[in-house]
């Protein structure tokens, strides 16, 4: 199952190399990572997709991490109520008969057109992974000359109303 | 030319200037550091120059891995931080295994490396090595010094990391610029880890539903690991164990950590522990785990390990808790406290006398046995007669095999921090310079390097560190000729095809000995061995015994790999 975990973490050197060192030695496998700074100075945030068995192991992961020193906090946010967003760049085969056709398709996805050749176009697209998965299910026929994703990054909601199973990941209760 | 060091100079007083080095050796003496094991070389020569003007003891070894074992030694058996330099490159790269071993074992260390320049970081200049990627996986934390205006809250931070919550390595990384750069140093910046809180005292609500487990127990046991010894819960542990009348199994780094003679002390448990033992754990319905890690060695097969029983778990480190083994009572705290805590706490009695009396029949059906002999000289002998002559209360260190499966089984730790040896690691050549850092931390004791004739000869250039020092370690060959557990495995699990390990071509360890001043004997019967050990264990200097052992004995009970607890091998003649 994919769980979304973000881990946010002391902006040191070296502390990216321990993280991902960490994942790899007790097999994770990481599906995507996003990492950047957040509103404290020297605090940045990462968010990781993961793929896991069970419960046990997301547990198992969380506390590791917990563990490294620059780590200051870490939640998997896969089941609270949360805002994702990843985007994507897609470069598209197009002459201009049908740069027009594409950009009626992209419209709805509220993707733009930022850059445009002879040959192709460039539709920056962002949202969740389901929105992307279906704009790139749409724009596949014309032929997708290339296509960059950043990875998702993702916090809760301001407000938690829709939360339904809330995990909680301590070992107190 | 006058090759002789110069007589060292009286301790430099504090002054307003100092170089990144000076201020090094004076953060070490405020940590209270009284011995440095380590090896000089170019990117560290600053602070072996500040070292020469300081009075801080250092051990010369003869190669690092000598160093970092002595410092792991040092610091299982006083508690207090190991501390180790070494230089960039190759000198750190020799350092990895024994940081690892640290790491698994939860050693406090604290190493510093010497790095090449700043300016040359990353372009692959002479005696560079990555040793912070290198690193990372093997220790608890690690730092490269970039401005050596931190150097004094870096090393406050790896004294304090190094030593708390689970203890670990730390490494420090320092580029030799750093090293010589002049400041003004500022010791009063004050520690700040922000992600670095570790549970001290357990969750009240958690010890009561521990006690109220134990009040219900029909069939309680208790696993004491290294945890124990680490948070100096002996007293605690013999208290609550003595008041429930709940059995003691140890693991084999938790050997000490309860009497090894008293009556509810049923053995090791794990691969090579007791048959009560692991029968205990197997059948218990109460297991309460102390500083104990579940390692593979322990458990057996997961899937026939205390299937019957509620598992509780109390550990420093919530990570290990529900790694290997669901627990359904966790609590993270310190073994110490959370004892403490239950021997407080009202909660009735467990009544185990069936249990006790059931596994008291297991000890007298089933004790560890070993073949008798009068022409063959057996190696558990050897362990038996060391015992016999240091009265049980020498530090014994081994490295990994057969050799140290019989000191855990034969020797009977009655008291704490006398047991070293590479767990987790597994490391050959750990215990003969891991005996040399025993002997530093209490120079009074007795210390036996438990060794055999492999182990031995991947640090045996240490018998020169310990020829200087002259400290009265007592250096045990268990000569077997052999690769003992490998070939073990060989012949139970691979047809008898001892490929490798069996080595009848060796050095004499007796001309060995001499040649570095040591006093060296070759027994190869009991009698032999029992005026060698009566003349050695009499005097107060460094003697190597080279003990010639049936090079057939096995170890057992076992349990054969991918077999439950409950499916020793071995159990009787």
């Amino acid at each position: 199952m994919k769980r979304i975990v973000t881990a946010t973490v002391i902006n040191q050197s070296g502390v990216l190399n321990r993280i991902t060192g960490l994942m790899t030695k007790r097999q994770f496998n990481i599906e995507s990572i996003t990492v950047g700074h957040t509103e404290k100075e020297g605090v940045s945030k990462m968010t990781f997709v993961v793929n896991v068995d069970d419960n046990a192991k997301i547990e198992q992961l969380i506390k590791q991490l917990n563990k490294q020193v620059d780590v200051l906090k870490v939640t998997d946010i896969t089941d609270q109520a949360i805002v994702v967003r990843e985007l994507a760049l897609i470069k598209v085969i197009s002459n201009a008969q049908i740069r027009s056709e594409i950009s009626g398709i992209i419209e709805p996805f509220r993707a733009s057109i930022i850059d445009v050749s002879r040959e192709s176009i460039t539709v920056q697209v962002t949202g969740n992974s389901d929105k992307i998965e279906a704009i790139l299910d749409l724009l596949r026929p014309y032929g997708i000359k290339e296509m960059v994703r950043t990875g998702i990054t993702a916090f809760p909601r301001g407000s938690q109303k829709s939360v339904t199973d809330l995990k909680q990941y301590s070992i107190l209760n | 030319m006058n090759m002789r060091a110069k007589a060292k100079p009286e301790a430099e007083a504090v002054t307003a200037e100092m170089t990144g080095a000076d201020v090094l050796i004076h953060s070490l003496k405020k940590e209270n550091v009284e011995v440095l094991f380590g090896y000089p070389g170019g990117a560290v020569l600053p602070i072996y120059d500040a070292l020469y003007r300081s009075p801080i003891k250092h051990i010369l070894s003869k190669h690092e891995q000598g160093s970092i074992h002595a410092a792991e030694g040092y610091a299982r058996v006083s508690g207090k931080p190991g501390v180790v330099i070494a230089t960039s490159g190759p000198g750190a790269t020799n350092l990895v295994t024994g940081i690892t071993d640290a790491m698994m074992d939860s050693l406090p260390l604290v190493i510093f490396t010497g790095q090449v320049a700043s300016t040359v970081i990353g372009t692959d200049a002479f005696q560079e090595a990555d040793i912070m990627g290198i690193t990372a996986p093997i220790t608890k934390h690690n730092y490269q010094v970039r401005d050596v205006q931190d150097l004094p809250r870096i090393i406050k931070e790896a004294f304090h990391i190094a030593t708390t919550g689970r203890p670990g390595p730390v490494l420090v990384d320092i580029p030799k610029d750093v090293a010589n750069k002049t400041i003004s140093p500022d010791y009063d910046s004050t520690i700040h880890l922000p992600g670095y809180q570790p549970t001290f005292s357990p969750n009240i609500l958690q010890i009561k539903k521990l006690a109220d487990a134990v009040g219900a127990a029909k069939k309680p046991v208790i696993l004491a690991g290294a945890g124990v010894l680490h948070a100096n819960a002996g007293k605690e542990l013999v208290a609550f164990s003595e008041k429930h009348r709940i059995p003691v199994i140890n693991t084999l780094l938790g050997l000490g950590s309860y009497p090894g003679n008293h009556p509810l002390f049923l053995g090791m448990g794990g691969m090579h522990g007791t048959y009560t033992a692991n029968m205990a754990l197997y059948e218990c319905d109460l297991l309460i785990s102390i500083g104990a890690r579940f390692d593979d060695r322990l458990t057996g097969n997961l899937d026939h390990f205390a299937i019957h029983a509620t598992v509780a778990h109390i550990d420093v480190d919530p990570a290990e808790i529900g790694k290997n083994v669901p627990t359904q009572i966790p609590i993270v705290s310190d073994a110490r406290e959370a004892l403490k805590k239950l021997l407080e706490i009202e909660s009735p009695l467990p009544d185990t006398e069936e249990w006790r009396k059931k596994l008291t029949q297991n000890s007298e059906d089933f004790p560890l046995w070993k073949k008798v002999s009068t022409t063959e000289f057996l190696p558990q002998r050897v362990v038996e007669l060391v015992h016999e002559y240091t009265k049980g209360d020498a530090i014994i260190t081994t490295d990994v095999g057969q050799h140290q499966m019989w000191a855990a089984q034969y020797y009977a730790f009655a008291d704490a921090n006398r047991w070293v040896t590479s767990g987790g690691l597994g490391t050959m050549g750990f215990g003969f310079p891991s005996a040399i850092g025993a002997q530093l931390a209490f120079p009074e004791q007795t210390v036996v390097s438990l060794t055999g004739d492999g182990g031995f000869q991947m640090t045996l250039q240490e018998l020169s560190t310990l020829q200087e020092l002259n400290l009265p370690v007592k250096v045990v060959i268990m000569n077997n000729q052999t690769l003992g557990m490998v070939r073990q495995w060989q012949e139970a699990f691979y047809e008898e095809r001892y490929s490798q390990s069996l080595i009848p071509v060796q050095p004499d360890f007796v001309k060995l000995g001499e040649a570095y001043g040591i006093k060296s004997f070759k027994v190869t019967n009991e009698e032999e061995a029992k005026a060698v050990f009566e003349e050695a264990f009499s005097h107060r200097e460094p003697v190597l015994i080279d003990c010639r052992v049936s090079g057939k004995e096995n170890v057992y009970p076992m349990i054969a790999p991918g077999k439950g607890l409950h499916q020793m091998i071995g159990v009787k003649p």
